[in-house]
């Protein structure tokens, strides 16, 4: 074990804040972890001259659960279950992330209709998200109803969720492979029946929001930031596109079928809080066209993969069939074996890039895995976009970030 | 050719010895390095102008341990030009788990060196802030090393729990 010094002297600190907060000339306020406006426990070191941010500092760690331990002491189907808790405004698509990790570190095959599926409910869960980042981006620069107006369109996806996979959050609904089971009767209706309401929905915040002097006055201008900048320091997702870079991994990058579908990559200008807020609007639009492309080319056929060394036969084959028994027992009590290699998969989450680094040793469970989670990333450019602002903006700016702690600490 | 493949033939041009190998897998192609040149290969690869991989994607780390060399830190670059991935090795012993930052290059390798140090106590030379991340400051160890344990709680029986009370951690009157 590596030996080290446990003592952290006030030396080693120093650098984090300017020399005059040292002689008292400006102010350190502590904000968070346990304060509303910072979205879970992120905690932020404020150095304050009057009003004014001179440096922040933000910490981070409040959530972590040690989800990339566990994972490696799990079978790969079952440390899938993991996966939901990190971003919980995401579960799915993290789900889809690490199966699409697991299958190509497998080389496992998924069948047509589970990769439409996975796409509609993927950007389900982005409305679903944008919608959380709406409301509490709403009531932290004054708006308190359009929080009431979000959560109930949100409780709507989050019906259909629980429709098919039983769960309104924790769902692990997309299993390696392809789903967990085919869609209920009624999904189809109770998707269709969103998508005609929503557009209505979305004008109605615009109509809230988008032209209102209070929201504009504390939101233009605020925490901007240069496409070089964001890229710079890693910044992904509507953050990045508000400035004016169209970057989707959606569109550069296609997964599970997303080149057949036809959407734009809604982009900003200024990059700041408001920017990132037109983005998030527009991509909620965006995400509607692809759920309603989705829906007319649905096509048929098997929810899951039938090879059988990775995939568990359906239960109505373990009636007649000795071997789908065998595969059941070996798979449910052992787990497949993946090859020794690593793989690295990124998908486009509603935060930006989630990235899913795993390795393999050749046994039943990952030797590594590793999510590179868009929130962890964002967070570092918190100090640059809050410089120089008001404390009351540093909320609109974290606002607008949309960080998920539970992604970022994992 | 392929961007990832002249990414590769400029490194070993530019680098020689030391580009220890290159693998491929599932389409996706890693690059293992000498530590010592994975600066300079950063740098080649984000400022030349046909690459262009200027967006660091992920940084992390593996644990072998018990085997040597035991830690492996794993770079994903990312060409938004080029729409393509390319992944850096750098091997590490257990003895001088240590190599350069690559913060000049990628200022956002900054907190993710901070998470690898935090989580395998790999240190990182020139490293601008090097402090735990994700742990309390005081933590004692590195969680994502394998010699860690996992930890759980011990489960009380009948006929054990008095003696396994004894030793649980928990606050007791």
């Amino acid at each position: 074990m590596l030996e080290q010094n446990l003592e952290i002297t006030v030396d080693e600190l120093r650098h984090l804040v300017s020399d005059r907060a040292l002689e008292g000339e400006t102010m350190l306020l502590n904000m968070g972890p346990q304060h509303p406006s910072t979205h879970g426990v992120l905690r932020l070191l404020l150095e304050l001259d009057g009003e004014r941010i001179v440096t922040c500092v933000p910490d981070i760690g409040f959530l972590h659960t040690g989800i990339e331990k566990s994972m490696e002491t799990k079978a790969y189907e079952k440390a899938l279950v993991m996966t939901d808790r990190m971003d919980y405004l995401n579960n799915l698509g993290n789900n889809l992330c690490y199966c699409l990790a697991v299958e190509k570190l497998v080389d496992l095959d998924v069948p047509e209709r589970a990769m439409a599926i996975r796409v509609l409910l993927v950007e389900l869960q982005r409305i679903a998200s944008h919608l959380v980042f709406l409301a509490t981006h709403g009531l932290d620069t004054g708006a308190m109803s359009v929080f009431l107006y979000c959560f109930r369109e949100r409780e709507v996806i989050l019906d259909i969720f629980e429709m098919c996979s039983g769960a309104r959050m924790m769902t692990s609904f997309f299993r390696p492979g392809g789903l967990w089971r085919d869609v209920p009767d009624g999904f189809e209706e109770a998707v269709r029946s969103f998508v005609e309401s929503f557009p209505k929905r979305i004008k109605m915040y615009e109509d809230l929001l988008t032209k209102n002097p209070i929201y504009t006055h504390r939101t233009q201008g605020i925490g901007a930031i240069s496409s070089e900048e964001a890229l710079k320091w890693g910044l992904t997702g509507p953050p990045l596109r508000a400035t004016g870079l169209a970057w989707d991994l959606r569109k550069s990058n296609p997964y599970s079928g997303y080149e057949r579908y036809d959407f734009e990559i809604p982009v900003g200008v200024n990059g700041d809080t408001y920017d990132r807020y037109t983005v998030r609007i527009g991509e909620m639009r965006q995400s509607l066209r692809i759920v309603e492309q989705v829906l007319d080319t649905l096509p048929g056929g098997p929810v899951r993969s039938d090879n059988r060394k990775f995939v568990p036969p359906p239960r109505s084959e373990l009636g007649h069939s000795m071997e789908a028994v065998i595969h059941h027992f070996k798979l449910w009590t052992e787990g497949f074996p993946a090859p020794k290699g690593s793989v690295f998969v990124a998908v486009e989450s509603p935060r930006g890039e989630l990235g899913c680094y795993l390795e393999g040793d050749g046994g039943p469970k990952p030797y590594r895995v590793h999510f590179r989670t868009p929130s962890f990333a964002t967070l570092q450019t918190l100090p640059m976009l809050c410089k120089d602002h008001l404390v009351a903006d540093v909320v609109a700016i974290i606002s607008s970030l949309d960080p998920v702690l539970g992604d970022s600490d994992r | 050719m392929t961007v990832v493949e002249k990414a590769v033939a400029k490194l070993q041009r530019a680098l020689g010895e030391s580009v220890l190998s290159v693998e491929e897998f599932r389409g996706q192609t890693s690059v293992t390095l000498d530590p010592e040149a994975v600066v300079n290969a950063c740098q080649m690869l984000r400022d030349d102008a046909e690459l262009d991989f200027n967006f660091l994607a992920a940084l992390t780390a593996v644990d072998y341990w018990p085997s040597e060399p035991r830690f492996k830190i794993v770079y994903q670059l990312y060409s938004l030009a080029n729409k393509e991935f390319i992944g850096l090795r750098a091997q590490l012993s257990n003895e001088s788990p240590e190599i350069s930052t690559i913060e000049s290059i990628y200022p956002n390798a900054n907190w993710h060196e901070r998470e690898v140090f935090d989580m395998f106590g790999v240190t990182f030379k020139d490293h601008s802030d090097q402090r735990r991340i994700i742990m309390p400051y005081d933590w004692e160890g590195h969680p994502l090393r394998k010699d860690y344990p996992l930890g759980y709680e011990e489960v009380q029986f009948t006929f054990n729990f008095d003696e396994i009370d004894k030793r649980k951690p928990y606050a007791k009157e």
